[in-house]
């Protein structure tokens, strides 16, 4: 009786909200699995890898490494050939610092002119990053343009310039400028004569890094990712990233499966150069494990900026 | 999210009192800040609009004038009204990509809302919070892979004689089912990888606006002896209605398109016999595009209607929203 009506204080009540023990248990085999499934292809692909080579044609591709499947050819093969490797990661790496540096430039800029409502330009510019966010002359008129009128086919820029910037992208910007910073420190920047280049790179920038760090990641993983530019635009080998060399050895091998009898006559260099089994898993491993490495640390910065973009108001 | 901007100037509007005066008058800030939006300006010019302008190309039977410009070479060329769109509504396989593309955006979006959700509401419930960041984070993975990187382990598992698919079904006493050329399973493949991509992601999103829920709700309802099932359903998934809409908008407004990626690499090149199960517009377009065969006209009008009826979409399931529920409409 008396215990009824003691008042019940939050902790004793999310007690009381739990799901029974079981119920907790089950869900926590499940996720277990689900994250398993999400994560053990990685693992699998690097299986693959160190396992011998004949292994592989004469018994599939093994679950586990033994003493006997154990094989560091791959490995040793990528070793090798690391002057055509260390060239794609070279040029992953410049692609996405360089896209990086340029993308949060371009969009903050924007995203901070369209938070400064008093702009006389405001509703113009407003119109102009809405647009594109519904329609598009799509994938046919931007490769016309592109290649004919920008002349960038083949070359590093295609890889670069068209994905620096999103109308996404802009509003997270802009919806961090209006929302945190107040207008009285650009008012008072002004009134002591600060111009608004200073007001943006003296003042705005500095506390921004938050926003800033959000959107460079998603730009930076967009730009490591990317493979579909390359696939378009690119033919030079040297212009090849990680993730768009992975993507034309996939293309000669099904070329080569399609056409038996390339084997035999012009393409035997292909057949030649066709990296082994295990040496095509090594480098998508090569190519997944920097992210796989890297995303945890970030994650939180992508769940704040999904929901910046996403939730309204 | 526009309509948040234009929520935000109203009241900057009313401040400017004195119109007259600063509506007319363009000031230094004004220099200065349209001066800070030039280089983004250009690059919307550049990369967005011209294109948009190149949406001539559809209407014309475009031929490259020897030595001339692009721009002389499309002026030159003959207008043929919708001789281009013609030919792509009237391919053989115009109604298959079509079907395609729609079904499988119907199915993603159902998934996408149901799964996510569903998954973000369990996993909120789980005693040890340490435990449920470690599952997040591991399902969180496959977003942060590239297709083509997924298509290698998807070859992994399905290729004939090696996958571990083919071994598991050999260890069942069953045969070697030769993946990459069964056309009636590839709809579920797609359907699988796009969820295993998206899941982990999309719940986490879900999640974060579960957790930012008001708990006296909850309290309130316990003591009124409500079961999880009924807190779910009367507290959790309304709380959730804004963005679940806005989601489905978005999605809604992609109906017509598709991740080129799922439909093109994880098929290794959505060939025959696959061809029939994995093209989508997107694919399609590509192929037009690479072919060499097609004209540009032709594959320009096919790309069009794609941003036509995207755009129709996206405008439509707006307007509906805006009508059942003022709030939640996007523009």
């Amino acid at each position: 009786m008396s215990k009824k009506n003691k008042p019940v204080s939050g902790d004793t009540l999310s007690r009381l909200n739990r799901i029974n023990p079981t119920t907790n248990f089950l869900f926590n085999l499940m996720f277990l699995i689900l994250a398993l499934a999400c994560f053990l292809p990685i693992i699998f692909i690097f299986i693959i890898s160190v396992t011998d080579n004949d292994i592989i044609r004469k018994e599939g591709y093994q679950i586990f490494v033994t003493a006997r499947t154990f094989s560091g050819d791959a490995y040793k093969y990528l070793w090798g050939q690391r002057q055509t490797i260390l060239h794609a990661m070279w040029v992953s790496i410049y692609v996405t610092v360089i896209g990086t540096v340029l993308g949060v430039m371009l969009t903050s800029l924007m995203g901070y002119v369209l938070s400064r409502t008093e702009h006389k330009l405001n509703n113009f510019l407003t119109i102009l990053v809405f647009i594109p966010m519904v329609f598009g002359g799509g994938m046919t008129a931007s490769y016309v343009i592109n290649t004919q009128v920008l002349h960038m086919f083949d070359t590093m820029w295609i890889l670069i310039i068209p994905l620096a910037v999103s109308s996404f992208n802009v509003t997270i910007a802009r919806t961090f400028f209006r929302t945190t910073i107040p207008d009285g420190i650009i008012e008072s920047a002004k009134i002591d004569g600060a111009s608004q280049w200073t007001v943006f790179f003296k003042i705005i920038l500095p506390i921004s890094k938050p926003v800033l760090a959000t959107i460079g990641l998603f730009l930076a993983f967009g730009y490591w990712n990317d493979w579909f530019q390359a696939k378009l635009y690119i033919q030079n080998d040297n212009l090849k990233s990680l993730q768009a060399m992975l993507d034309s050895m996939q293309q000669n091998l099904d070329y080569l499966t399609k056409n038996p009898t390339a084997l035999l006559t012009t393409t035997s260099d292909l057949k030649k150069n066709m990296p082994q089994e295990s040496v095509r898993m090594a480098i998508a491993f090569v190519v997944a494990v920097p992210i796989a490495c890297v995303y945890p640390f970030f994650q939180k910065y992508f769940i704040s900026g999904l929901t910046v973009g996403a939730v309204k108001g | 999210m526009v309509n948040r901007m234009q929520d935000n100037k109203a009241p900057a509007k009313t401040l400017a009192k004195p119109p007259a005066e600063k509506k007319s008058k363009w000031t230094k800030d004004d220099t200065e800040l349209s001066i800070l939006a030039l280089p983004t300006t250009i690059w919307y010019i550049l990369f967005c609009y011209l294109p948009i302008f190149g949406i001539i190309l559809a209407f014309k039977d475009y031929k490259i004038t020897p030595g001339a410009s692009f721009l002389t070479s499309l002026l030159n060329s003959d207008w043929v009204g919708f001789e281009n769109f013609k030919y792509f509504f009237t391919l053989q396989d115009f109604p298959q990509i079509l079907r395609n593309t729609i079904l499988y955006n119907i199915v993603f979006i159902v998934l996408d809302i149901v799964l996510p959700v569903g998954l973000a509401i369990l996993i909120s419930n789980i005693y040890s919070k340490r435990k449920s960041k470690t599952y997040q984070t591991l399902m969180f993975m496959p977003h942060f892979m590239s297709w083509v990187v997924i298509s290698y382990f998807v070859y992994a598992f399905l290729v004939t004689d090696k996958g571990l698919l083919n071994s598991m079904l050999r260890a069942f006493g069953g045969e070697n089912v030769p993946w990459y050329s069964t056309p009636a399973a590839w709809p579920f493949i797609i359907i699988i990888m796009h969820v295993w991509k998206t899941i982990g992601y999309k719940m986490v999103v879900y999640l974060a606006s579960i957790t930012g829920i008001d708990s006296s709700l909850y309290e309130a309802a316990v003591l009124d002896g409500a079961t999880k099932y009924q807190q779910a359903k009367y507290i959790t998934i309304p709380s959730l209605r804004p963005i679940i809409i806005m989601m489905f908008i978005l999605a809604i407004g992609g109906i017509f398109s598709s991740d080129f990626g799922l439909f093109y690499q994880v098929s290794r090149g959505a060939q025959q016999p696959l061809t029939p199960v994995v093209a989508t517009l997107d694919v399609k377009v590509y192929q037009m595009l690479t072919s060499g065969t097609v004209s540009l006209g032709k594959t320009s009008a096919a790309s069009l209607f794609q941003a036509v009826v995207g755009c129709i979409m996206i405008l439509s399931a707006n307007a509906v929203v805006r009508k059942v529920d003022r709030s939640s409409a996007l523009i």
